[in-house]
């Protein structure tokens, strides 16, 4: 049969997308609640902190550090908590709640696009409000930077990814944007006490220290502080922290549905 | 022309149902290159269904689909690069400005149009920089149009094209869609505007509760609706009830104040004239109404009767 011949249209069907990463940087520059939580929450915590007198005496029960030097690496989780789990996946259930996925689905850009661009800002974001926590530690408190560079950097990156999975995991079971809000809100919680805000892993009991460490951001909290003491980050922690990015990134893939 | 190209859109027995009942059911119609095809209907017939299918937003349960020999669902990639499309709903970002929504879609695809006579044409060059969220109903629905024709389509699907627009925009925008099928676009159409479909349309389809009920011409259709023309006369004499109910095409009979108004096809006008020349009855005040497109979309979808 002699149909007519399509155009062979070149199909940017790339998982990302320059224009979709402009278009939604700018949405993000737009979002108060997102910058606030992400880039201003773990720094203005950290500045209250350092500022109580205590918080910056050395502590026997910390190993000979001060407070405020354990709050550096959780105020770092923090971030990444707001931008994974509070901030991305409302963003994205919205996007597919009033069809903007599927009206972008008729073009030729996949709406795979969008979580590909709302992830890698959402990261950017996080690691620059860890930078932001490291700088104002280290200029206003006096807090070490991390001596063992490599091995923060890959605990850093193994926690921004577990972060980011489980935010596009939670994306992908909630249907709206209410659901998705209130997932958020039940795991920001344990994440986080995981993380050590109330509590820094290093100064809770050892057999919750040693439930916490299987955790996603107690695994992370244990091997960035051991990195930033100059050590390389205990194995189990770094496959924790693996098995997890692996297993939330593939739970996420698995069920995540446009519509 | 000489040639018979094959149709650019194919839809040979379309069926699709959700929860075990059939919405659209064994809808079939092709649509020529350069052709605007339209789709009536009354809500909830399917047109949506059907027209959604055409773009592979949803996938048929049975049937055969092609645009441009390409299969929406399977060649999904393919299909979206020559096809735009206008939603009946959809949004974009609410914080995205009208002008940042031309440029995305525009770069969604090879060789698109310059967005700015677009938004031109569709009265937007006052909004670019205006939020989405912040738009009127009838600004949002311009901008979707302006979105479906950006990418440079082959085919643009427009489902509800001018729901919410005031007057001057839906004159607007029926020149619009005239120039862009006379560049050589082909034209998928949802419409409840008997006026849109009888001004745009060279085909449509009547569609009713999943099938299709008729499909033609404009004048066509309203050819074939039984009862579109209205006779209406005050005889000089009574005449015979039973000699009027012979009449052909005639669809119905109603008596009033010596009035006299008869419902039928075109067939019954001079039928009832030959008949009241043979009685050498006078018809004072002899009215004939043309049938409009809207009495054949009532008496197609059976919607007349109630
Ligand atoms: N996703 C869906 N799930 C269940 N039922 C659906 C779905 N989409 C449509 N329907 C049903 O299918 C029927 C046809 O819907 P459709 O949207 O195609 O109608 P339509 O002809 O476009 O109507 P309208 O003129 O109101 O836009 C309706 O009865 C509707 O309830
Ligand atoms: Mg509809």
């Amino acid at each position: 049969m002699s149909t007519a011949t399509a155009t062979s249209a070149t199909t940017p069907s790339a998982p990302v997308n320059r224009a979709v990463l402009k278009a939604e940087f700018t949405l993000f520059r737009r979002e108060a609640g997102s910058l606030i939580g992400i880039l201003l929450f773990p720094v203005l915590l950290l500045v209250i902190l350092g500022s109580i007198p205590s918080f910056r005496e050395t502590d026997a029960g910390l190993g000979g550090i001060r407070l405020v030097d354990a709050y550096v690496p959780v105020t770092v989780l923090l971030g990444m908590i707001a931008g994974g789990i509070q901030s991305m996946p409302p963003i994205i259930t919205g996007y597919r709640e009033r069809g903007i996925l599927r009206r972008m689905s008729t073009t030729p850009v996949r709406p795979a696009a969008v979580l590909g661009a709302q992830m890698g800002i959402h990261g950017v974001a996080v690691l620059v409000s860890v930078a932001v926590c490291l700088a104002v530690g280290r200029i206003a408190f006096d807090v070490a930077l991390p001596r063992q560079i490599a091995g923060y950097l890959l605990a850093l990156l193994l926690s921004v990814v577990v972060a980011l999975a489980l935010g596009a995991l939670i994306a992908s079971r909630a249907r709206t944007t209410k659901i998705s809000n209130a997932i958020g809100s039940v795991v920001f919680f344990p994440a986080m006490f995981c993380a050590g805000v109330w509590l820094p892993v290093q100064a809770m009991p050892d057999a919750l220290a040693h439930i916490v460490e299987l955790t996603p951001f107690g695994a992370a909290a244990q091997a960035l502080n051991q990195a930033a003491a100059g050590d390389w980050p205990a194995w189990s922690h770094l496959v924790v922290l693996a098995v997890w990015a692996v297993a939330l990134t593939g739970a996420a893939a698995r069920w995540f549905r446009w519509e | 022309m000489t040639t018979t190209p094959a149709p650019l859109i194919e839809v040979a027995g379309l069926r699709k149902s959700y929860a075990g009942r059939a919405v659209v059911d064994d809808v079939s119609f092709t649509v020529d290159e350069g052709e605007i095809f339209g789709i009536l209907g009354p809500n909830g017939a399917g047109k949506t269904t059907t027209v959604e299918c055409v773009e592979g937003l949803r996938t048929p349960d049975a049937g055969r689909i092609r645009v441009a020999g390409l299969d929406p669902v399977r060649d999904h990639a393919q299909v979206t690069g020559l096809l735009g499309a206008q939603l009946q709903e959809s949004e974009i970002q609410p914080k995205l400005t009208v002008r940042e929504a031309l440029e995305l879609y525009a770069s969604f695809y090879p060789d698109p149009l310059d967005w700015r006579p677009l938004a031109g044409r569709l009265r937007l060059e006052e909004k670019l920089g205006t939020r989405f969220a912040k738009l009127s109903g009838g600004q949002k629905q311009r901008l979707f149009i302006a979105l479906a024709l950006v990418g440079n389509p082959r085919v643009v699907v427009l489902d509800e094209l001018t729901t919410g627009l005031d007057p001057r925009a839906r004159r607007d925008t029926w020149q619009l869609i005239e120039d862009v099928r006379d560049r050589g676009v082909t034209v998928l159409l949802v419409t409840h505007f008997m006026e849109e479909a009888q001004r745009l349309c060279d085909r449509i389809a009547v569609i009713d509760k999943g099938r299709v009920a008729a499909l033609d011409t404009p004048s066509g259709l309203i050819r074939q609706a039984a009862g579109a023309t209205v006779i209406s006369f005050t005889p000089s004499a009574p005449l015979d009830d039973q000699e009027l109910a012979a009449l052909p095409g005639l669809a119905s009979t109603a008596h009033k104040d010596g009035r006299v108004t008869l419902t039928g096809g075109d067939e019954t006008v001079n039928a009832v004239l030959t008949l009241l020349a043979r009685h050498h009855i006078t018809a004072h005040q002899l009215r004939v109404s043309d049938a409009t497109l809207d009495d054949a979309f009532l008496d197609l979808t059976g919607a007349g009767q109630s």
